[in-house]
């Protein structure tokens, strides 16, 4: 610091020629303006009344930190601004502090009790940045003012609190690492947190704090994974990489079944690391005996939960899933992180360099994702060289016998260009294609002879070293180009070139036997003017020469020998001394004088050329120290995969207390089977039903065979063999219990109808059914309770008590149209045509209506239709023609004295999306009489009114229908499981929530969920507590799910909770169920 | 704040705050081409300018500065940069972070003041200096990014204008916003709240760029598509959009804006979404590689030199292509020419063209084609005396617009709103461009 602190002021003093300084107060004039002197200035303005005087002063003296100018004297004019009014002003204080604090400790502590006041204020984003500011100041001595700040702020109210509160821990951590205790404790409190925005910066925390503790995740797993699509995307980077080194250390590889049958190239690869080849063999052994390999559900959960971030814009999250993906899926799934990162090499060079780097690791491993890409990694002459040579290096990675003559054909190109050490880089390319794939070899190498005549001598001095490692391979062969190489001697000075030359002759003499001689003659001579390495092999050429044709060259040799005597160089001195002993036969030299021959023309392998990527992938891919190809500080190591799963039902979440000890036994043996049993389909649950309800946010994965149809493919094969079985024996001890309440229970919905599809067959719409408040997650079951035409219940439900195939097995007997009132006849008989069909994909049944009172609307009016009046209502049944449609009652009362005829829609005019089905045309309506049609509107699920026009034989007049948000929905009957699930999906931004006090008169239960039913078309779901109602609904034209929680509080106050993916619907319709309950 | 920063000597050093785990910055230097640091911001404890030594020394390695590698280590540093607009930022770390992490966080920095000022150069950055500072400021916290939308960001710190200043100057106000950052706890974090327009509009741009390399025959070795859609919205409220397309199986991947909502998309190819107010990028697309690209233009080239011979020929001519009946406008032509050749006396049939001895650089600026009477450029290079042909034949680097056509034949269905009840005007506009477009010669 100190150092560039000096450094600075000068630069400050020399530039202060012809251009203002900041704190320079210009009346003061140059010579006199001293440090002091200027800072003095900003003392005056500092201490003013003036809020404009004090900002400017902030802005000069930030402008000051910025450029790396000590500012540090002003510290005590500053800190006492810190409570000023001005926001600016106070901000700028805080830039001050923060950067200040530590160097002026006893000072910055006359600022801590504003930040404490600020930790009290009301409103949370007072709160939250006093928090910020407090723990970025550097003063250890209130550590424990911080510690206490951070605990508080953990158990905030606002989810933007708690998220600071995260940010903070690290903060402190640096500060004093002997809180590491405490602040576990609170990173697991705020690891349990269930809000997107504190999951990344609390996994961000704990990435910094207690790596090592991974056993605070198991409990968080599941949830982490199901909130990590709505996580900011740097938190999801953060997590993403967690869990990759989790799941490593949880579940078993993927791979291991292929390990055995992996061909040889692969092995090769495996046997890399010695201590790999070990594991691998003693893995090969042992899976013999081990099981079939099964996916633990969780392991799966992460793959599907990650795979759609693919999409992101971040470059990060993408390359995070890409190294997950890597690591952890399977061989044959691995090939769709691909196209992702093919995407990203359209980004910034910067990007591509990274990416590029992870790619080359990757197709070292598995090339044949990436061949099908193969061009896009061809070169233009506008990438920088760094990017091209990268580039070069995934070409040839990727190179292999069927597509070996188009790269060759692109690297002729490429070794055209301008750019030397490209070309320098592509000529190492084609050598290390050739010594790969052998079709190739004589092709390359006559390519690179060639290059040999090349005008650029780094080009040739490349081609040299490359055509001499290929040449080992094969020299017997190739005399001809040695002779050739011979001759370059002469012309190229590169150093590295004629090093290579000299070891070609040296090492082939016997295949040259007339030029060798004559190319030590030359290196003779111009000896002393070599470089090193080229002075080395020199010396190696005389000592074979003189091994194999000592009559020509021992002259020479001695020469050679000689000079080196006396080099520079103590190394070439050294070479010299020691070949003479062993080259040339004295009383002295022992018995190593006879293998002379043996050691200096021994067989030498040929080099393997192989890439400087390889291997790299022990390294967790998209990590620095992977970039660096070296350990960085901080480096997790990412584990190997364990030989035996660790226990995965430290993943499950608590279990609610009223089922725990019905399940425990079974529990325990459920946990097992994936590990024994491949019968299961891979992501059979490894964690039985009753534990879901306490976790809101599981989702898919830990469903039980009720899952929502949602939640991927590869579930629904997921059996419901044993498990439903499990749960048939525990839903009839629960049933028995219920028979005595379902009267209790139905009162609570007195007066509404909850019917769910393919179950209850009864045919009478006013049939008042409730749930059998089955608090499994599969209760399908119905009670029937009252029948306003007598016509007590109907035998599906009544049969639902004792047959055993509860579920979704009931086939309802056949449909019976009664005669009922004339609204709903018209739809009747597809009312019921629906319900007979049974939701065989097990998604949320859409429920027949809720019967509440149904309110009319004015449509035309008995004045401006000329006697004509017509009016309109919700019906709430699904429109028979199109189930994307409301369907709308319309009833048409002929008022005139005339005859009216041909009454029908005209003209639809439809905003975008909208669509109407016209009723049918009434031929004629005579006086008096009143005729009741039903049309369907598709309002796309917007409120946004239907504009057509309604002709009658003589007029035609303008008319619009506006939909209430309500009813643009249809109920939908779920379990309470099914319910929470789905509403742990629609957190974050999907939901809406609003605090409002119930009248006196809607405080019963009866009559919270007639508002709530007539403000809405939803139906209700059953709730286990007391004090909550629910209600899950359907939009007509999307079928996004829409949720309503309605909990009682204390006294008449109440909080209402829309979950809904349309924010917009979801939004209007907590404004119209509040009205409701309110007024 | 009035005063500019130093002159051409000063250096620009941003430092980062320290990322945490994840991303310990410690610090940000912004440092210009001629290896000035001009603004550092530290976050934890500070670290010495010297660290940027290391830094200037891979520079001077370098021959160009897109060649200085993205990621330095230092002994106890990592220094991990990005070269925009001729201005370096380099992030200072400490520990192991996934490098893409810094290395796209700075690009979103260079974005964010892009947005702010309208151009991201040393001059602006050094008058907004303060600004530049209460942005970092909420960017990052510790060192781990906070808010990068640039619609908060908005919310928090208004961008300076020149009104703005004045009126600043005049009345005292600031440029902090004065209301709260309700965005960061909204249920949509990337929309400011309380949006209101007179006019409600949502405009879309297709664009469409075509990345190609055509080699000395004329035929195609590679060519794709990639596309994006801009928006320009200015609605009021919280609308709710979609938009559909009439062929969306073209498009082959795709990465979205967060604003839309991937599930929609996924079961029903519709993008369904609430957009941030203002300019923003909904998409980016690739066309699937199935389908064959129609390559719009054609360049016939005839170059040469000689062995002995000082004189070369060069000749380009450029034509339309498959073009669908459109016109292609603002064609360039760039080329960097082999080292020997010393200057080209050339003669273009329409457009201007410029040699630059120094660079070896030549670019002509052609202008619209007119299919009757194509464009071409003729002459000849004089070459060094005595000095041997070149290896290579300069690559040809196309540029060039066609209005009113996405090359790949995507097309936007209909675009609805929904959740506010006036009518928007919408358009949609189409235009495909070169990308990097290469023809061998």
């Amino acid at each position: 610091m100190a150092a560039g602190q000096a450094y600075s002021e000068e630069k400050g003093g020399s530039s202060s020629l012809g251009e203002p300084e900041y704190g320079h107060d210009p009346a003061s004039g140059g010579i006199f303006s001293s440090d002091y002197k200027r800072h003095d200035d900003l003392k005056e303005m500092l201490d003013s009344n003036k809020d404009s005087l004090k900002l400017e002063a902030m802005k000069r003296i930030v402008a000051m930190i910025a450029r790396g100018k000590n500012a540090s004297d002003l510290f005590p004019a500053v800190v006492k601004n810190v409570a000023c009014k001005n926001i600016e002003v106070k901000k700028l204080v805080y830039v001050y502090l923060v950067r200040y604090a530590e160097e002026q400790q006893d000072l910055a502590l006359l600022s801590i009790s504003t930040f404490q006041r600020g930790l009290k204020d009301p409103n949370q984003l007072i709160r939250a940045s006093a928090l910020r500011v407090l723990s970025s100041i550097r003063v250890p001595i209130i550590v424990p003012i911080m510690m206490l700040a951070i605990k508080e702020a953990a158990s905030d109210m606002s989810p933007y609190v708690r998220k600071t509160a995260a940010h903070a821990i690290p903060k402190l951590y640096s500060l004093d690492s002997d809180q590491k205790d405490q602040l576990i404790e609170v990173i697991e409190k705020l690891l349990a947190d269930k809000t997107t925005l504190v999951a990344g910066s609390v996994v961000m925390a704990f990435e910094e704090v207690c790596p090592e503790r991974i056993d605070l995740i198991h409990k968080n797993y599941r949830k982490l994974c199901n909130l990590l699509i709505d996580v900011e995307e740097w938190g999801q980077v953060v997590i993403i990489n967690m869990l990759t080194r989790y799941a490593r250390t949880q579940f078993l590889s993927p791979n291991q079944n292929e390990s055995l049958l992996e061909d040889s190239a692969e092995k090769a690869f495996y046997g890399s690391d010695e201590e790999d080849t070990k594991d691998a063999k003693a893995e090969a052994t042992s899976l013999v005996k081990r099981k079939p390999y099964v996916m633990d559900p969780d392991h799966r959960l992460l793959l599907r939960n990650t795979k759609p971030l693919l999409q992101s814009r971040n470059a990060a999250v993408v390359m995070a899933v890409a190294q997950l993906y890597f690591h952890l899926a399977p061989k044959a799934e691995v090939g769709v992180i691909a196209k992702a990162l093919v995407r990203l090499l359209r980004s910034h060079s910067e990007v591509q360099y990274v990416v590029l780097q992870n790619v080359a690791t990757m197709s070292i491993k598995r090339r044949g994702m990436f061949e099908p890409y193969l061009k896009s990694f061809y070169i233009r002459s506008t990438d920088p060289t760094q990017i091209k040579i990268l580039k070069l290096e995934v070409l040839t990675n990727l190179a292999n016998e069927t597509n070996i003559s188009t790269i060759l054909r692109e690297f002729q190109t490429y070794i055209r260009s301008m750019d030397k050490d490209f070309v320098a880089a592509t000529i190492q390319a084609i050598g290390r294609c050739a010594t790969n794939i052998g079709k190739v070899r004589d092709t390359c190498l006559n390519g690179l002879v060639q290059l040999l005549s090349n005008r650029d001598e780094l080009v040739v001095a490349e081609s040299v070293v490359v055509i001499k490692k290929l040449l080992q391979m094969q020299p017997a062969q190739h005399s001809e180009i040695i002779k050739h190489m011979a001759k370059l001697t002469d012309n190229i000075q590169v150093p590295m070139a004629r090093a290579s030359i000299l070891w070609l002759i040296g090492e082939y003499c016997e295949h040259v036997p007339k030029i060798a001689p004559d190319v030590l003659r030359k290196m003779a001579k111009s000896f002393t003017n070599e470089e090193d390495i080229v002075k080395l092999q020199v010396i190696n050429l005389a000592a074979k020469l003189y091994l194999t044709n000592s009559k020509q060259s021992k002259l020479l040799t001695q020469y050679v020998l000689n000079l080196a005597k006396y080099d520079q160089n103590y190394d070439i001195r050294d070479r010299a001394r020691f070949i003479r002993q062993l080259i040339v036969p004295t009383e002295k030299s022992g018995a190593l004088n006879k293998y002379a021959k043996k050691l200096f023309l021994a067989q030498k392998p040929a080099p393997i050329l192989e890439s400087s990527f390889k291997d790299r992938d022990h390294f967790q891919l998209g990590s620095l120290s992977h970039l660096l190809n070296a350990k960085a500080v901080g480096y997790q190591e990412l584990p190997d995969w364990p030989d035996e799963a660790p226990d995965p039902s430290v993943r499950n979440v608590e279990v609610p207390e009223w089922t725990k000890c019905t399940s425990r036994e079974k529990r325990k043996e459920k946990v097992e089977k994936p590990f024994y049993s491949d019968s299961e389909g891979e992501s059979g649950p490894t964690e039985s039903a009753d534990s879901e309800p306490e976790s809101v946010s599981e989702e898919s994965e830990s469903s039980s065979s009720e899952g929502s149809s949602s939640s991927g493919s590869e579930e629904e094969e997921e059996g419901s063999g044993d498990q439903s079985e499990d749960k048939e024996e525990e839903e009839k001890r629960k049933k028995k219990k219920e028979k005595e309440a379902p009267r209790k229970a139905s009162l609570e919905s007195a007066g509404h109808m909850v019917l769910p599809m393919g179950l209850c067959s009864c045919s009478c719409p006013h049939v008042v059914v409730t749930m059998g408040l089955c608090l499994w997650g599969c209760s399908r079951v119905a009670v029937p309770l009252r029948c306003p035409h007598g016509t007590v219940a109907c035998q599906g439900s009544a049969n639902c008590f004792s047959s055993p195939p509860l579920c979704p097995a009931v086939t309802p007997p056949p449909p019976q149209p009664v005669p009922s009132s004339n609204i709903v006849s018209t739809s009747l008989v597809t009312d019921l045509e629906g319900l007979t069909l049974t939701d065989t994909s097990l998604a949320p049944a859409l429920l027949s209506p809720a019967f509440g009172s149904v309110r009319t609307y004015e449509l035309l009016h008995r004045m401006t239709g000329e006697g004509l009046s017509v009016e309109y209502c919700f019906s709430r049944r699904p429109f028979p023609h199109d189930p994307h449609m409301v369907a709308v009652q319309i009833q048409i009362s002929n008022n005139t004295d005339a005859e009216v005829k041909s009454l029908r829609i005209s003209e639809p005019k439809p905003l975008s999306g909208m669509r109407i089905q016209e009723f049918p045309e009434i031929e004629s309506l005579a006086p008096g009489d009143t005729a009741s049609v039903v049309m369907g509107i598709d309002f796309c699920d917007s409120t946004q009114a239907a504009n057509f026009q309604l002709c009658t034989h003589t007029r035609h007049f303008y008319v619009s229908i506006q939909p209430p948000v309500g009813e643009l929905m249809a109920p939908v009957f779920m379990s309470e499981n099914e319910f929470k699930k789905e509403q742990g999906k629609l957190t974050g931004m999907s939901e809406i929530t609003e605090k409002l006090t119930l009248l006196e008169k809607c405080r019963s239960d009866h009559a919270i969920v007639q508002q709530v039913t007539s403000a809405a078309n939803v139906g209700r779901v059953p709730c286990g507590a007391d004090n909550e109602y629910r209600f899950a609904a359907k939009t007509v034209t999307s079928g996004s799910l829409v949720l309503i929680t309605l909990e009682k509080r204390e006294g008449a106050a109440a909080q209402l909770t829309v979950n809904s993916e349309k924010m917009v619907i979801g939004t209007m319709l907590v404004k119209d169920i509040v009205q409701a309950l309110v007024q | 704040m009035g005063a500019a920063f130093g002159g051409p000597k000063h250096r620009l050093t941003v430092k980062s705050s320290e990322f945490l785990h994840m991303a310990n910055y410690r610090c940000l230097f912004l440092i210009n081409a001629s290896g000035d640091i001009f603004l550092e911001k530290h976050w934890k404890s500070v670290v010495s300018r010297s660290v940027c030594d290391y830094f200037f020394e891979a520079q001077e390695r370098a021959s160009e500065a897109e060649n200085v590698p993205p990621v330095i280590p230092t002994p106890h540093h990592y220094l991990l940069s990005v070269y925009r607009h001729k201005i370096f930022f380099v992030a200072v770390i400490q520990t192991e972070v996934p490098p893409l992490f810094v290395i796209e966080f700075l690009h979103r920095v260079v974005d964010t003041f892009q947005d702010y000022f309208g151009v991201c150069s040393e001059v602006m950055i050094k008058d907004n200096v303060v600004v530049v500072y209460e942005v970092l400021e909420e960017m990052l916290d510790n060192g781990f990014p906070l808010a990068t939308e640039s619609n908060i960001l908005k919310e928090l710190i208004k961008p300076p204008t020149i009104l703005r200043t004045v009126v600043n100057t005049i009345t005292g106000s600031t440029n902090v916003g004065d209301q709260l950052p309700t965005g960061q706890l909204s249920v949509v974090p990337w929309r400011r709240t309380g949006v209101k327009y007179t006019n409600n509009e949502a405009y879309f741009d297709v664009i469409e760029e075509i990345d190609a390399i055509i080699d000395k025959s004329g035929s195609t070795i590679t060519a794709e598509i990639q596309g994006v859609i801009d928006a320009c919205v200015k609605l009021t409220g919280m609308p709710d959009l979609t938009l559909s397309f009439m062929n969306p199986r073209l498009l082959d991947d795709v990465s979205f804006h967060p604003c839309v909502r991937f599930k929609r998309w996924e079961s029903e190819r519709i993008l369904s979404f609430i957009p941030p107010d203002g300019n923003f990028r909904l998409l980016s697309y690739h066309v699937s590689a199935q389908n064959l690209v129609a390559i719009p233009v054609y360049v016939k080239h005839n170059i040469s030199f000689r062995d002995g011979s000082s004189l070369g020929r060069f000749e380009i001519t450029v034509g339309p292509k498959q073009t669908m009946g459109k016109t292609i406008e603002g064609v360039m032509v760039a080329s960097q020419m082999p080292k020997g050749v010393l200057n080209m006396s050339l003669t273009p049939s329409q457009g201007t063209h410029i040699f630059d001895p120094v660079t070896k650089l030549l670019s002509w600026d052609v202008g619209k084609i007119n299919p009757q009477k194509l464009p071409s450029l003729k002459g000849t290079m004089s070459l060094q005396a005595g000095a041997s042909k070149p290896d290579e034949n300069p690559t040809i680097n196309l540029q060039f617009k066609i209005q009113q056509l996405a090359i790949s034949g995507l097309k936007v269905n209909r675009l609805d709103m929904y959740g506010e009840k006036y009518k928007p005007f919408k358009g949609i506009k189409y235009m495909t461009k070169a990308g990097k477009f290469q023809v061998r010669t």
